[in-house]
């Protein structure tokens, strides 16, 4: 069984991107969980939102404590929301932001594997302006999923919400996430 | 979004679905905080045009349970859904739903009641409604509120039970997880729930009933045994609405509560809800290391099937009853109830209560680990623990 943690601020869609991961998942025929931490949540305050995945039934249902994997969603959080917090030194931290793994490095103090993506970046050269979807293709590729069965999943579910011209937007935003990290 | 007919689901989709399948004729509720996403997905389902239910927006629970009460007397097929202080504030009309006979099925996202305010996982609101004469089902998983939501409209319209069937499902813990559920096709399900006939609809003027009206003392006592009657019936029809059950979905429901590797367990632990799904984690765990150990996870606790727990507890060598609400000044409900089932039998478990999960604090699989430890003590003095807690 995998472990994810994401951290992102209200309204940036994290826990949207952790949905649509266990989605993905699903479709790999893993078995999924997909759940938020819930304190006063509002706009722009930290939160986090966890995955497990398992080849298995899961049926543990506790809170996430050791991640596997943490992905950081809004660069501020490395500062601000400490989330290497229980990443043991195996682990991989992804983390939007225009720096290289060194500089994040330096700044958490985590020897582990970090990668680094501006996904904010690419998020806005797409036009859909949410970075949540290129990290959640970054994700995948370092998952090792496939990039069909991801994109076919981001495509459904954007599609039941989003116009197509924005699910678009979102499609090329979650494809360069995907290749920049393959 | 689905791979075959799994899906990726939260609690509170699973059994806004139940309901949808169910197709209700009236579905009263509360339609804010302290409601459950449950409503609001139903209601989008009806406006939708999904399902045809009336559904009746209140002022308060006190109201919903009230509307629901009115609908079912009249003949209506009636549903709703509650949690924490929306269930304290029905718990008037609990009674009067009970005591009426009416057939009236509700989710109950189980969160901790006030005070200090607060929105996390406990049992202590479905707890409260113990006495109340309503049938309570509890489920590990969003699967397991599914198909007793679905199983519940069975069991509550039984000819020789007609009481309302409380479901419970944990709060945030499986209501706002997204997990892996598999829905019945919506047809199954209508073929399986059936058409309501109510037995004596209110609003059948040819053959007009008093219903809810003032008892005296020459006949209350009377009327509150029938109810005794009626939930003394509940074992025996969930079984058989298990079978039928089980023959639709091809699942293996086959009692009152859920054994796991207690045929040659020495020690147990007693757990309602999600946390079993954890504890059958480090039972697994535990069992690599040749630990004899297992979980008893109750399904109905009202009734609570005493005699059935008892056969399966007695030649163990030690039981923890783990309660995740308080009963301030005495022990935890379910730990009281066990332990009234074993009472005057010779031969019998050690048996201890801890409580944990007050207002969703977590509880890990170590934690548990170390209950099933503290069991293999023989000299463990019999007092309440309170698990994770600072002391």
């Amino acid at each position: 069984m995998k472990e994810i943690r994401w951290h992102g601020r209200g309204g940036q869609g994290a826990k949207t991107a952790s949905q649509l991961l266990a989605d993905i998942n699903l479709q790999e025929g893993k078995f999924v969980q997909s759940f938020p931490e819930y304190g006063p949540e509002r706009s722009g305050a930290p939160i986090r939102a966890y995955n497990r995945v398992s080849g298995e039934k899961i049926r543990v249902h506790s809170g996430v404590d050791e991640p596997e994997v943490v992905a950081v969603v809004d660069p501020t959080l490395l500062q601000a929301a400490n989330p290497t917090e229980g990443l043991s030194e195996d682990g991989v931290l992804l983390v939007n932001t225009p720096k290289s793994p060194d500089e994040v490095k330096e700044e958490t103090g985590f020897t582990g594997e970090i990668l680094t993506i501006d996904a904010t970046q690419i998020a806005e050269e797409a036009g859909s302006g949410y970075a949540n979807i290129p990290m959640l293709g970054a994700l995948v590729s370092v998952l090792g999923t496939d990039y069909e069965v991801a994109e076919a999943e981001v495509d459904k579910a954007l599609s039941k919400k989003l116009p197509e011209e924005i699910v678009e937007m979102n499609l090329q935003a979650f494809k360069v996430g995907y290749e920049t990290l393959s | 979004m689905s791979n075959g007919n799994k899906e990726v689901l939260t609690g509170h989709q699973v059994v806004a679905n139940a309901m949808r399948q169910v197709e209700p004729d009236v579905v009263a509720a509360y339609p804010i905080t302290p409601q459950s996403e449950i409503v609001e997905y139903f209601s989008q389902y009806v406006a939708d045009g999904k399902v045809d239910s009336e559904v009746i927006t209140v002022e308060s629970e006190h109201s919903a349970m009230s509307a629901c009460v009115g609908s079912a007397a009249a003949g209506a097929r009636t549903m709703t859904a509650t949690a924490s202080q929306g269930l304290a504030l029905m718990m008037e009309i609990v009674y009067i739903a009970a005591s009426m006979r009416t057939p009236i099925v509700m989710a109950v996202a189980n969160r901790a009641l006030s005070g200090p305010i607060n929105i996390h996982c406990d049992h202590s609101d479905s707890m409260a409604a113990r006495d109340s004469g309503v049938i309570q089902l509890y489920g590990e998983d969003a699967q397991e509120a599914y198909e007793f939501t679905l199983m519940a409209q069975r069991l509550a319209e039984s000819e020789d039970v007609l009481l309302p069937v409380m479901v419970t499902l944990d709060g945030f813990t499986l209501t706002h997880t997204a997990q892996v559920a598999e829905l019945l096709p919506d047809r199954a399900v209508s073929d399986f729930v059936g058409e309501y006939d109510a037995r004596y609809p209110l609003l059948d003027v040819e053959n007009p009933t008093t219903q809810g009206p003032f008892d005296m003392p020459d006949y209350y006592f009377e009327h509150k045994l029938q109810q005794v009657d009626a939930m003394d019936n509940v074992p025996d029809r969930f079984l058989q609405v298990q079978e039928e059950f089980n023959d639709l979905s091809g699942g293996s429901y086959d009692g009152l509560f859920e054994t796991y590797k207690m045929d040659d367990a020495d020690y147990a632990v007693i757990i309602l809800g999600s946390t079993a799904g954890t504890a059958k984690v480090v039972v697994d765990e535990l069992r690599e290391e040749g630990k004899k150990v297992g979980l008893l996870k109750p399904w109905l606790f009202r009734p609570f099937p005493a005699e059935e727990i008892k056969d399966v507890l007695l030649d163990k060598e030690a039981v923890a009853v783990l309660d995740r609400s308080l009963s301030f000044g005495s022990s935890g409900p379910l730990y009281l109830e066990v332990s009234s089932a074993l009472s005057g039998e010779d031969t019998k478990p050690r048996l201890y209560n801890y409580t944990y999960g007050l207002g969703g604090r977590d509880i890990k699989e170590d934690q548990i680990a170390e209950v099933f430890e503290d069991l293999e003590n023989p000299d463990l003095e019999d007092k309440m623990r309170y698990i994770g807690a600072r002391q």
